[in-house]
């Protein structure tokens, strides 16, 4: 075996006959980027440029609840039923194949959408943006399609697009929603700064009883995109 | 009488469980693989089966050959190295049993789970929290065997191997512990701490650093012990590993955020990652370099030395990997190669090209030491080299030209401006690549089963002979 001892100099001797200054350095060396790159993201204002302009984030007033929402007034915490539809989405690995995060490119506007913002999943707790698309993105999905196009694409997705490949999931029609977990999950999402307030939640396992998991995946997949009201002539990034 | 002497020395009884169970991870990891690659290709193998579907099988493939395959080989190789290099039995067998076990009934619970759709949906961090929180336990007590057994060495500097040993120990502690960061709402169900950009920026800052710390530092510790020891000559450059060794320290962290070139999150974070990455050519080369050239003058040992082979080769695509890799975080690059197969052709050429060949390399190395036999057949190490490299430029040149492809397709605008394919036309474009994809795998999943075959023979034989058994009563002088 080769012999470093008589090449280490005065710098690295330590390390490399301390195991505890070893470490020591290790743990040094490797926490700098961690610290440069991601805790300014929690409190720069780059972070999420467009947080600060109207229409992007819902404002909700004092005693409204997550149905005087309107398409366009903003992001929002999902409603129970659409949050149980990405408890699926999550739980079936959707995000391995569907990007949900359009980059500012001229045949991603044509193909997708206006590009995503940093503050459409700000309550996305993980982000679901995705790092392959077998299938297209879905960041704008919502209201594309019919709920009876998505029923029929979920079941047999090649009855009707021919080239596809993705799994049949015939299943979401015939599961129902676990509807004593959902007021649990948006209390933890609470917890972790989705502002659901104590009636969302008082009524969540009422308006998830007796769905099956296609009619809470339809919902998820129909507002994906449409919570934000996109103006002319307003740049959402700096 | 030299390896019998190392026997009643060391614990190698915990290195022998850990090596036979590398091998078969890996092969289950590439069943996994292969059969979800069959799946792109034929989507009828789905076989309208939750358990099968592609969303639920694909987080078991990269958790079996990362975390089972990867996991096992290094905690061989590990507990192996430390101990040769440090002329010191282990600090506690006990916990060193501990380690085997608990990170096998994680790899069994993961088994169990992500079928069922129990899962984070974090990339590579898929395990839910009472198992995220398992990782963590047995992690730890394999961290604290392996610095207390440098700790208490005969030698008195540290092995380069050692320094990434622990290098690879320290950040995974940290980023798994970061990352993994969730407020449980059920015994199967969490939500991750963090959201959106933050949280996007912290998984990649894990996913990019596991292949940084765990699939590079640790099987670069690997690498420093075994190709010295398979040529039988030292390491090219002291002066090399040590740039190498801090370089990639330093470096490797900053690397996360070109998977997020063009999205949500800020400019500056992306384009310091891919300036960051593009410097990472450096010390990767150098470490390759430090490797190869550890066999000048010795080259002639590659006719007919299979073990060598394996370890060499990984060097060369490990070379290649870590050049692909600055390139596609260039941000001109990365805005066609994002989101496209040629990312997983990259992952692949590290995964199959590197980080497995240095594993069964280093393997194959081990196998003749800890079970105090020849290996079974040196024909069959010599079939499973080919098998494994054939297998893997199959994968690799399908993953480039449909990742390629595709990029070009959705980019591509007809003599009226208008977008010249549909999306769909572009997954049916990709058939034949998926199908060669599926092949290649293919190939290299029966190289694996040839490995098995051979791992077990010799462990059998070396029960029926006593060949373990006589190394651990043979008479040796001090």
């Amino acid at each position: 075996m080769y012999d470093s001892s008589k090449e280490a100099g005065p710098i690295h001797k330590p390390a490399e006959t301390n195991v505890g200054i070893m470490v020591v350095f290790i743990f040094f060396v490797v926490s700098i980027a961690g610290l440069v790159e991601i805790v300014p993201l929690f409190y720069l204002d780059s972070a999420m440029p467009a947080k600060q302009i109207p229409g992007v984030v819902w404002q909700r007033q004092p005693g409204q609840t997550l149905n005087d929402w309107k398409a366009g007034d903003g992001v929002r915490p999902l409603k129970p039923l659409e949050l149980a539809g990405r408890d699926i989405y999550q739980k079936e690995g959707c995000y391995l194949c569907h990007s949900q995060m359009i980059r500012p490119f001229r045949d991603e506007k044509e193909r997708y959408g206006h590009y995503s913002l940093a503050s459409e999943s700000m309550y996305d707790h993980p982000m679901q943006w995705g790092s392959k698309r077998t299938g297209p993105d879905i960041a704008r999905l919502g209201g594309k399609y019919s709920d009876e196009w998505h029923i029929q694409h979920l079941i047999a997705p090649r009855s009707v697009v021919p080239e596809s490949v993705m799994p049949n999931y015939p299943w979401l029609a015939e599961n129902k929603v676990d509807h004593t977990t959902i007021a649990s999950h948006m209390k933890g999402l609470r917890t972790v700064g989705v502002p659901y307030t104590d009636e969302d939640i008082a009524g969540a396992s009422k308006a998830v009883e007796g769905k099956t998991e296609m009619d809470a995946m339809v919902a998820y997949l129909q507002v994906l995109g449409t919570m934000v009201k996109f103006q002319d002539g307003v740049e959402y990034r700096e | 009488m030299e390896e019998a002497a190392a026997e009643q020395k060391y614990n190698f009884d915990v290195v022998r469980w850990f090596a036979v169970m590398t091998a078969v991870y890996l092969a289950v990891g590439a069943l996994v693989g292969v059969y979800i690659a069959s799946e792109l290709a034929w989507p009828v193998l789905n076989l309208d089966s939750p358990y099968l579907s592609f969303g639920r099988l694909r987080p078991l493939h990269t958790n079996a050959v990362i975390f089972a395959y990867g996991g096992c080989i290094l905690m061989a190789t590990a507990f192996y190295t430390v101990q040769r290099t440090c002329a010191t039995r282990l600090w506690s067998d006990k916990l060193a049993w501990f380690t085997f076990v608990g990170w096998n009934l994680i790899i069994v619970s993961a088994v169990i789970t992500l079928p069922l759709g129990i899962t984070q949906s974090k990339e590579y961090a898929e395990l839910e929290w009472p198992i995220d929180l398992a990782i963590a336990v047995v992690w730890l007590s394999f961290f604290f065997n392996f610095v207390m057994t440098v700790a208490k060495r005969k030698t008195k500097h540290i092995y380069v191997s050692n320094w990434f040993f622990m290098g690879m120990m320290v950040m995974i502690t940290i980023l798994h512990v970061v990352n993994s960061a969730a407020i449980p709402v059920g015994l199967f169900k969490s939500y991750s701490a963090y959201s959106g950009v933050q949280d996007a920026m912290i998984q990649w800052w894990w996913g990019h650093n596991a292949v940084g710390f765990y699939l590079t530092a640790g099987f670069l510790g690997i690498m420093y012990y075994f190709v010295p020891k398979q040529a039988n000559r030292p390491v090219f450059s002291y002066r090399l590993s040590v740039i190498h060794f801090w370089a990639l320290m330093f470096g490797y962290v900053w690397l996360g955020a070109h998977h997020l070139q063009y999205t949500a999150l800020p400019d500056w974070t992306g384009s310091l990652g891919a300036a960051v990455s593009i410097a990472m050519i450096i010390p990767s080369w150098g470490g390759a370099v430090n490797g190869m050239m550890t066999l000048s003058g010795a080259w002639d040992k590659l006719r007919n030395d299979y073990v060598l082979r394996f370890l060499i080769i990984s060097l060369a695509f490990y070379a290649m990997s870590t050049f692909e890799g600055p390139i596609m975080s260039i941000k001109t690059v990365n805005a066609l190669s994002h989101y496209t197969d040629w990312t997983i052709g990259h992952v692949h050429s590290g995964a199959l090209g590197w980080v497995a060949m240095v594993g069964i390399g280093a393997l194959y190395h081990m196998l003749p030491r800890i079970f105090h036999r020849p290996i079974y057949s040196q024909a069959l190490v010599n079939a499973h080299f080919w098998t494994a490299t054939i297998g893997t430029v199959i994968y690799i040149v399908a993953m480039w030209v449909s990742g390629i492809m595709q990029g070009l397709m959705w980019r591509a605008y007809d003599e009226y401006g208008t977008l010249a394919y549909t999306f769909a036309e572009s997954v049916e474009a990709m058939h034949p690549y998926y199908a060669m994809r599926a092949v290649g795998g293919g190939i290299f999943l029966l190289g694996t089963l040839i490995m098995v075959y051979n791992v077990v023979m010799t462990a059998m034989a070396a029960k029926n002979e006593g060949s373990v058994k006589a190394a651990q009563t043979a008479a040796v002088t001090a």
